[in-house]
């Protein structure tokens, strides 16, 4: 790994720095797929720089890290500059201060890789409006998480549902994939009618209610949401005709399905590591339709 | 056990346009199961594309799991199945073999063939769930006891895991053990499909060793199986390059236009391998190169190259447009000038001493069985009329590599003088199969610094599956389409009887031969093969 610091610097010398850096190692001739830029809290970075570089093993980009830094500072920018030969594509960490902060596109827009996609990914807490973001209006495909709003996870769904456009995604309904999946194949085999259902979870788990949304959104009818010890969410149950359909995982790894009629089976359900979300995420960059009506159902329903 | 939800599967096979439409629809999906699936269950939704495909319930029978391939290959694919999350619940995983096994001693080899083998990280909880379907059969394949008690362990099965009846039987052993064992699943029952419920069997190559055996192994399968059920393996259509030639060539409008005669000087298909006949002997002698890898995985590369644009991805029209290309596949008037064969001989392969083919244990001093195969094939169709394809595979060359290449002509005019274009060769496509996946693109770029000495230079473009040592494996994929039941990726028989009617006059006129011409190993082959090339005025790229 090749890094390199600029210290009050310019997009124009961060991107002749790129090139020079990659001359230098003797310009790797790896076709880079996306640009990613991740606007995040100085407290998030390494976490989030570490699953968005795993995630560009699978799909080659350069990694834009924006972190706003002190406003009342002098007007500063501050990039430190990766090429690994570990990770493929480029990662550069830009550190803004003072009024910069505010504009922080101006610095981001120049270093994007021409004509291919761009992605904009808070970690953290995100805008409102994602897609009215200075840095979120550059990007095709804008990934929140819920979770990185701390308590106030479940509410943040309310805010995107709100503010949604084409194109926004949040995690904490990729972290949904498994359970989807799962849930999807037990009803390859007809269950007849369901009448009712309840999801349960730890207290505040944003997943949860987008469960239920989707679950009530496909099968039309009402699905609830308890509390229970966790971690994360640990049942799901559907009545059905002559008993019930359920998936109950406790330990965060293996979970039990149960359908009447039928013996019990276990199943691989591991939560998934956030470059794991990511790569899934960065497979397809087409707006999510699906993801789209269950954050607008579940708005609708909230009673905060 | 009936099972209404599991896609019809004799339905599938009468109703051909209704099977059509099915698979359209699916293909589109592109991740869903079949289309009456979709249709029946509500949490299904063709937009809802982060869903996987994940097959219905069902068990998975594997014959000669203390083979190479079951061990090396088949057993770890199912275990990274079920890692990504791609495996049914209720899966259940059957072994046959003449051993004195129980379930735990089974379970033990899958264990350590996954632990050796898996690309994906050994995860407890995915062991668990596997290792609660998995379950032991003992016997030979002539003992009629023991496919007995096949049938009774299956049945169990689907009460107890809820597998619905749905069985797929991998044929993981010698062809010439194929007729007995189904003939085995005949006279049970096991290869026919109650309603609601499928059958499938699975085989490996080689799909015969002539026209003539192929057919007859494929009346003994038909005997039992109809053809919708019959998955044949060529697991380089399950490589993510292989796919991706259609992608290339189909989802952009660059390279259609110059993807013919007009355009195309000639295109190489090379499958090069390092290694001897390593323990293989009994396999490989009296088969040779030509038949253990042109009849399948280069034809099938030709025909994917090749061939006109289907109208769908579906099997059908895949197949349509392959099976036209192979029909058109021509071979030359003069057998001895336009193909070359060689045998290796003791020399040094990447720094080590290695001995010759005839040399290999279990080889007879006199076999003429050819170790390397190279032959030259026209296509008669307005797109290629006149382009030869060359194609070429060999043990113990120089280096592991197979690619395709398509050569494009010299430009008609160059306004440089003769000096400065002198080391400049032609613009080539190359599509890398393996081991380093990707694409090349060969053009002609002005040397710096010189007033305008043009030369050739390598553009590489490599997708970020090829970064990871884990990118899926080929049997993943080719499992997982077996156990969903969607064949785009599996040769019909129509192609497998065409590629040997391609092959067969060659082997026959090679048979008069006498001795293959040795080649050095570590070296690209027989001189021969360099002057088939030469009369032509070609070469084969230096690889
Ligand atoms: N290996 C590869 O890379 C590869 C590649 C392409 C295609 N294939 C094809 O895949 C199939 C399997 O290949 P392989 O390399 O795994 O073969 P292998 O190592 O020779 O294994 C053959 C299996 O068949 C069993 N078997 C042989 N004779 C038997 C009998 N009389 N009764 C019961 N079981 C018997 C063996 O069990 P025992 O241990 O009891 O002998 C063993 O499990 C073959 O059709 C081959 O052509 C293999």
């Amino acid at each position: 790994m090749t890094t390199f610091m600029l210290s009050d610097t310019t997009a124009g010398k961060i991107s002749a720095q790129f090139t020079h850096l990659r001359h230098q190692m003797g310009a790797p001739a790896i076709g880079m797929v996306l640009t990613l830029v991740v606007v995040c809290e100085e407290r998030h970075q390494y976490d989030a720089l570490r699953a968005a570089s795993e995630a560009a093993r699978e799909h080659p980009s350069r990694i834009i890290v924006v972190i706003n830094r002190e406003v009342e500072e002098p007007i500063r920018l501050d990039a430190e500059l990766r090429i690994g030969e570990s990770t493929p594509g480029e990662v550069v960490v830009l550190r803004l201060y003072g009024e910069l902060t505010q504009h922080a596109d101006s610095v981001v827009s120049p270093l994007l890789l021409p004509d291919t996609p761009v992605v904009a990914w808070w970690p953290g807490k995100a805008p409102d409006v994602p897609s009215k973001d200075a840095i979120g209006a550059l990007a095709q495909r804008r990934i929140t998480d819920a979770r990185g709003f701390d308590d106030g996870g479940v509410t943040s769904l309310v805010t995107r549902a709100k503010g949604y456009a084409r194109g926004d995604t949040d995690l904490a309904w990729a972290r949904l994939t498994p359970w989807r999946s799962l849930l999807a194949a037990a009803f390859d085999q007809p269950v007849g009618k369901v009448y009712e259902g309840v999801v349960e979870a730890s207290s505040g788990n944003p997943s949860a209610p987008l469960l239920a949304a989707w679950l009530s959104e496909r099968l039309g009818v009402h699905i609830e949401v308890l509390e229970s010890p966790g971690p994360g969410i640990t049942t799901v149950r559907l009545k059905l005709d002559g008993g019930e359909l359920s998936v109950v995982r406790t330990d965060a790894r293996l979970a039990t399905l149960s359908r009447p009629g039928q013996p019990d089976r276990n199943v691989a359900l591991a939560r998934r590591h956030t470059s794991e979300l990511m790569a899934e995420e960065l497979r397809r960059l087409d707006s999510d339709e699906i993801y789209e009506a269950a954050v607008k159902r579940f708005a609708r329903t909230y009673k905060g | 056990m009936t099972d209404p939800a599991a896609p019809p599967e004799e339905s599938v096979t009468t109703a051909a346009p209704a099977e059509e439409a099915v698979t359209a629809a699916a293909a589109v999906a592109g991740t869903s199961t079949t289309l009456d699936v979709v249709a029946a269950n509500p949490l299904r939704d063709p937009r809802d594309k982060r869903l996987p495909r994940v097959a219905g319930p069902c068990v998975m029978v594997l014959f000669g799991v203390t083979g190479d391939l079951a061990k090396r290959k088949l057993l770890p694919a199912i275990y990274d199945l079920g890692n990504r999350g791609l495996l049914p619940p209720g899966f259940s995983l059957v072994g046959f073999a003449r051993r004195d096994w129980k379930d735990q001693d089974f379970a033990q080899l899958t264990h350590d063939a996954v632990k050796a083998h898996a690309r994906t990280p050994f995860r407890e909880e995915v062991w668990k769930q596997l290792l609660e379907g998995i379950h032991f059969v003992p016997g030979e394949f002539s003992d009629d006891g023991a496919f007995d008690a096949l049938a009774m362990a299956l049945a169990e099965i689907d009460q107890t895991r809820g597998t619905g009846g749905n069985y797929a039987f991998y044929l993981s052993v010698p062809p010439k053990f194929f007729p007995l064992v189904v003939e085995q699943l005949k006279r049970t029952g096991l290869a026919d499909a109650p309603e609601g419920s499928w059958r499938r069997v699975v085989i490996e190559k080689p799909f015969g060793h002539n026209l003539q055996s192929a057919h007859e192994l494929n009346e003994i399968t038909t005997s039992a199986f109809p053809e919708s059920s019959i998955f044949r393996i060529d697991h380089y259509l399950g490589k993510e390059t292989v796919q991706n030639i259609m992608a290339l060539r189909f989802a952009n409008n660059l390279y259609e236009p110059i993807w013919n005669r007009g355009f195309v000087d000639h295109v190489q298909i090379t499958m090069a391998e390092d290694i001897g006949i390593g323990g293989r002997a009994g396999y490989y002698d009296g088969i040779g190169a030509a038949r253990d890898v042109i009849q399948n995985h280069l034809l099938q590369l030709l025909a994917l190259v090749a061939m006109e644009d289907p109208t769908s991805f579906d099997a059908q029209a895949l197949r349509r447009e392959k099976e036209k290309v192979l029909k058109a596949v021509q071979l030359p008037a003069n057998l001895g000038l336009n193909t070359a064969r060689g045998q290796y001989s003791a020399g040094w392969q990447g720094g080590e001493k290695v001995v010759g083919y005839l040399e290999e244990e279990g080889i007879s001093r006199e076999s003429i069985t050819e170790t390397y195969a190279a032959i030259k094939l026209e296509i008669a169709n307005r797109r290629w009329a006149g382009v030869p394809f060359y194609l070429r595979t060999g043990k113990r060359l120089g280096r592991r590599v197979t690619e395709v290449a398509v050569v494009f002509q010299r430009a008609p005019h160059l306004p440089f003088s003769k000096d400065d274009v002198e080391i400049l060769g032609q613009n080539a496509l190359v599509i890398r199969v393996q081991p380093d996946e990707g694409i090349t693109v060969r053009f002609g770029s002005k040397v710096p610094g010189t007033a305008m000495e043009v030369r050739d230079v390598s553009m590489d473009f490599a997708y970020g599956e090829s970064f990871l040592e884990s990118s899926p494996e080929a049997y993943e994929r080719l499992l997982l389409d077996v156990m969903i039941g969607d064949p785009p990726l599996f040769p019909h028989q129509r192609e497998v009887e065409l590629s040997w009617k391609i092959l067969d006059p060659i082997e026959e006129f090679w048979a008069t031969q006498g001795q293959p011409e040795p080649y050095e190993s570590g070296s690209w082959g027989p001189e021969s093969a360099n002057a088939m090339m030469a009369r032509d005025g070609r070469v084969w790229r230096r690889l």
